[in-house]
This record gives structure tokens, C-alpha cells and sequence, in this order.
């Protein structure tokens, strides 16, 4: 019961996300004295097999006809099988949409206790501590999950990767799933939002607006900036809730959680539960035309002027050849 | 359609950082001179659930688990119109865990008698666990459709089509009913306000209360699940550099040589 399953959406890949539960797995796995579990759920790739293979004691393929797509009950019904038959201390899951609906589900299949959003997955007299932002950012709370197994979908690309230099890599097993469709559920259909380039968790520069900015237009000035920079579009809540941008562009506590290079944020007050979103990121900066505006609380630098007066010229300047 | 929409009544989210203050001991945040209010998201949910009965007909339940003040929350469903309204007085439990919370709610549920579809909100903004309607739908033995932005009823009698979010879109999904949908945010659900005449009349509307007792749920059981061990507010430094200069033009290009140098680092 010191075992450690981390539990991957094989189809995502062996993206930063992934990497990140495994390396929080291999550390929490180690601090309890137990093995590493990797159980990929839905068709996986020989890459990801191979990479959570180095990282993880053992690997299990658990695949199914019906889980070539996502359905959140046979998915939540094939990793409450696998999971059950690992007898683990402590189930962790990155922090995708479908990771954070199955996470408190699979815990309570398992007769366990589930946390999210953890930055940090610590294990104290028996007891797995998950630490998170609460309050919408403003607070920090340890809680400590009181049933085993503990479950956690945990910030993934916050989350450094494991160190696999000198490890001889996990067996590769398969999951015996018997599945059956109740047919209570169908996906009639999925829609992508266009985007072209990579995700926004993955981007390295976001430009992002937001209740500033007034109306959709002025997000046709910001995307022209964020070409020249090859950065991606985000928007804040409010940006969204008014339907200026589509729901997928949102960063924050209910949005997307981002971690790039660079975070440029236009006429973005910066309520606490936007910075939930962009904590992760290495540099933000802003333009505000309020000095006062809680984002500059959380930059790098910062520019107080109108956003009208600054886009333009500096998708000009930046344009030009340095 | 039978709706229940479940409201959380909340510290307001929106205080300003500079006024928010925890009580280490209690792992509680200080209330001071905020206001509490209804979760947004459960209001999103609300909203949600109007447009459904509007568009389709049915009933709207609106339940909540809280202090006898968290009627208030109720009052103002009520004012929206909402067929009924249902508070579980939480009269012993301290910030009680996901769980617990799950299993009150779920015994409501089932006294309310027959609904087609439980409505929550994805999160609450004090704690921000989204863990409710996960565990509601696992204690009442039904499926359960997250970040979901509206409902409608599905092709056959006995299901609804629901559209959710997902990380690279959205998603259209039919499902049986009974079952549990999270509600997240969308440009077309956003809380509508009552009319001050319809919250007056509100207060004469009847509205049910059940103590845990009477749902058979033991208080001592509130932390089984999970406890908070620590609450504090973490340190931030704020070092911004705001960018100066003798001109606009100056400034625009002194940030954008920032802007620069942090690019051909990368």
C-alpha cells in the first residue's frame, strides 16, 4: 500500500502534462518506499509507452475498443479496475478537463478521498497532503486527504519531469478490462475550436485581453500583435463571459492553466482567480491603463497606458528587425 | 423537464486581496465586512436550468446545504421563479468536506422525489474542490456531464442533450436521464437579475427546510473524507518595473525592447 499509480489519457501523448504527473508520481512513489505505477487508459502510442516505461516500475496498457474515444463513464469504469487491482497509496492525474471530472469519481469508486489543483503532493504519517491555492488565489491550503487511496489531479506542466538517466526501464503489462456499453451515454459529436499553432498550455508567448478592451474588434488588433510575436491568443473571464472570444481562450481559476515563457496581458485588471491561471508563467507583463491594476502587483514590468494608443505601435516596432 | 439546481452560498470572491484575512486556527477565511453571496457558477447553473424550463417546461427545484442564512441564496432562485425551494440547514458541521457535502445533498435529492436532471455548479469560489457533482452523481448511482454550458431535451423521451466544454472545444453528449451536470461559465448563461418585486414576493413563497437529522446524516462524519490542515495567505513580492520614459513613443519602445530580449532568450 505504498504504491503510486499515475494515470495518463494515452491519447494526449507524452506531452509536458504528462511528464509532469509522472515526475511527481517517481517522487512521491520514492519519498513512500513504494513502485511507480503508469497506467495509460485509451489507445496509447509506442512513444508514450517507452516514455512512461522509463520513468515508471511498471506499465500498464489499458485499452479497449470502447475507449477510443473519451466517454466519461467507461473511461471512469476502466480506471477504477485497473486502479483497484494495484492496491495504491495514491492515484495521480494531470489536470485536462476529463483528468478533473474522473479524479473525485475514481476516488470515490476506490473508497478513497480526492484533492485537486495540487502544486505539491506531499505524504506525512501515512497521510497524503495536497497543497492548492483556495479562495480564488488568494489563500493557500494543505489538505490532507483522510481515505486511501488519496487522489489528486495535480498542476502537470507546473510539475518538473522525472530524471530517468540510469533507470532500466518498467515491464509493459495489459489491463484485463471487460467493458460493456449501458448505452446511458453518447458523444454525438466534438468540435475543435479553430487554432492554429500549438495549444495554449503549451504555448511559450500568450498575448491575452480583457474586460478593457470593451468589445471583440480590438482583439483583431491584439491577434495581429501576437503573430509577430508567434504567440498564442488568451482572453480572461470576463472577455469570454461577454462572448467577445470563444469559452477555450479562457485563462484563470476556471480556465486554462498556462505556463509560458512570456505572458503579455492588455487591459486585464487581474482579479485573483485570473492569476490562478498564470502563475506558472516565467515572465508577466501588462499594459494598463489603471496603475493601480492588481496584475501589475504580479509583472515582471509593465506599461501604464491605454492599450489604443500602445497595440499598434508596438506590433510595428516589434515587427521591425532587431 | 424535473430540474434541481444545487446554490452554495459563498464569502463574495470579489474582495480585494488587501481586505482578505484567514483565521489560521479556524482554517477558515474571515468574513470582516463581506457579503456573502450565491457561487457563481451555481448561478450560471440557475440561469441554465430557467432557460431549459423556459424553452422546454418542467419544474426547478433550487436546493442548498448551509447556515439558516444561506436562505437568502434560495430567496433570490425563488425570485427568478424557481417552482421550489429546499434548504439543508447545516446546523453543526464547520466547513464540512466534498464528500459530506455530496451525501446531504444526495439525500435531498432523493426526498425531493423524481428529477431527470441535478444541476451544480463546475466549482465554488471559496474552495474551488469541483468536486460535488462528481461525488452527487457517484452517491445517487448516475452518470455525470461536466463543464456543461446548456441542456435541452434529447432525441428520445427520457434523455437530454447537453453541450460541454472541453479543453480543445466542446463536446455534444446524450445521455439517459436521471443524471448530474456540472455548469461552467458561458457568454449565454450569464445570471440574469430579479426584479426587487419579485425578490419581495419571494419571502412569502414556501420554502422547505430539513435539519441532518431528519436526512439521516450524522454531522460527526463532516472530515471523514478530508480536512484542511493549513490555511494561510502566501507571500508575493511585487517588484513590477514600470516602464518610463519622456514620450509614448519612448516608452513603446523601451517595452518593446523588453519584449525583445525576453523572445531571443527562449
Amino acid at each position: 500500500m505504498a504504491d503510486v499509480v499515475c494515470c495518463l489519457l494515452a491519447k494526449a501523448g507524452l506531452d509536458r502534462s504528462a511528464q509532469g504527473v509522472l515526475g511527481a508520481g517517481r517522487r512521491l512513489a520514492d519519498s513512500l518506499g513504494g513502485k511507480l505505477r503508469a497506467v495509460l487508459v485509451g489507445p496509447s502510442s509506442d512513444a508514450l509507452t517507452a516514455g512512461a516505461a522509463a520513468v515508471a516500475d511498471t506499465v500498464v496498457v489499458a485499452d479497449h475498443p470502447l475507449l477510443a474515444e473519451y466517454q466519461s463513464e467507461l473511461y471512469l469504469t476502466a480506471l477504477a479496475s485497473t486502479c483497484q487491482a494495484l492496491s495504491p497509496a495514491a492515484v495521480l492525474l494531470a489536470n485536462d478537463t476529463y483528468s478533473q471530472e474522473l479524479a473525485p469519481r475514481l476516488a470515490h469508486r476506490l473508497g478513497g478521498s480526492s484533492g485537486g489543483d495540487a502544486v505539491e503532493v506531499s505524504a506525512a504519517d501515512g497521510k497524503i497532503r495536497v497543497t492548492r491555492g483556495v479562495y480564488g488565489g488568494k489563500a493557500t491550503a494543505v489538505i490532507e486527504l483522510k481515505r486511501s487511496p488519496a487522489v489528486v489531479w495535480v498542476r502537470a506542466r507546473a510539475l518538473a519531469p522525472a530524471d530517468a538517466a540510469g533507470r532500466s526501464p518498467g515491464a509493459i503489462e495489459k489491463a484485463p478490462l471487460d467493458l460493456t456499453d449501458d448505452g446511458r451515454m453518447k458523444v454525438v459529436s466534438r468540435h475543435a475550436e479553430a487554432r492554429e499553432g500549438v495549444r495554449l498550455e503549451d504555448a511559450r508567448v500568450i498575448v491575452s485581453g480583457g474586460r478593457g478592451l470593451g468589445g471583440p474588434e480590438p482583439f483583431k488588433q491584439l491577434q495581429a500583435l501576437a503573430d509577430v510575436l508567434g504567440a498564442q491568443m488568451a482572453a480572461s473571464r470576463a472577455a469570454c463571459d461577454a462572448g467577445w472570444v470563444p469559452p477555450s481562450w479562457q485563462v484563470g481559476q476556471t480556465g486554462k492553466k498556462v505556463a509560458p515563457e512570456l505572458y503579455l496581458a492588455i487591459a486585464i485588471s487581474g482579479a485573483s482567480q485570473h492569476i490562478m491561471g498564470i502563475a506558472d508563467s516565467k515572465v508577466i507583463c501588462a499594459i494598463n491603463r489603471d496603475a493601480d491594476a492588481p496584475i501589475f502587483k504580479h509583472c515582471r514590468f509593465g506599461l501604464v497606458e491605454d492599450y489604443e494608443k500602445v497595440v499598434g505601435p508596438l506590433r510595428e516596432k516589434l515587427s521591425r528587425p532587431t | 423537464m424535473n430540474l434541481v439546481v444545487c446554490i452554495k452560498q459563498i464569502l463574495d470572491p470579489e474582495i480585494p486581496a488587501r481586505d482578505f484575512r484567514v483565521d489560521a486556527a479556524k482554517r477558515e477565511a474571515e468574513q470582516g465586512g463581506a457579503n456573502l453571496v450565491a457561487n457563481i457558477f451555481c448561478e450560471n447553473a440557475l440561469e441554465t436550468a430557467l432557460q431549459a424550463r423556459e424553452a422546454h417546461g418542467g419544474k426547478l427545484t433550487a436546493l442548498a446545504l448551509g447556515p439558516e442564512g444561506a436562505e437568502d441564496v434560495l430567496r433570490k432562485a425563488l425570485a427568478l421563479k424557481a417552482d421550489e425551494a429546499a434548504l439543508v440547514v447545516n446546523d453543526g458541521a464547520s466547513n464540512p468536506d466534498p464528500l459530506f457535502i455530496a451525501q446531504a445533498l444526495a439525500a435531498a435529492v432523493r426526498k425531493l422525489g423524481e428529477y431527470d436532471v441535478v444541476l451544480v455548479g463546475r466549482e465554488a469560489g471559496d474552495w474551488g474542490a469541483g468536486q460535488t457533482g462528481g461525488l452527487l452523481a457517484e452517491e445517487l448511482g448516475v452518470p455525470c456531464i461536466s463543464f456543461a454550458e446548456s441542456i435541452e431535451p434529447g432525441s428520445a423521451p427520457g434523455t437530454v442533450k447537453v453541450k460541454r466544454q472541453t479543453d480543445a472545444g466542446w463536446e455534444l453528449i446524450e445521455a439517459a436521464t436521471p443524471l448530474v451536470v456540472t455548469i461552467t461559465n458561458h457568454d449565454k448563461n450569464v445570471p440574469r437579475i430579479p426584479k426587487t418585486r419579485d425578490v419581495m414576493q419571494s419571502y412569502r413563497k414556501p420554502l422547505t427546510k430539513w435539519t441532518f437529522t431528519e436526512l439521516g446524516i450524522d454531522p460527526a462524519s463532516a472530515h471523514a473524507y478530508y480536512e484542511v490542515a493549513e490555511l494561510f495567505i502566501p507571500r508575493k513580492e511585487s517588484q513590477c518595473e514600470f516602464i518610463e520614459g519622456d514620450t509614448l513613443e519612448a516608452k513603446i519602445d523601451a517595452f518593446a525592447e523588453r519584449i525583445s530580449s525576453i523572445i531571443r532568450a527562449m
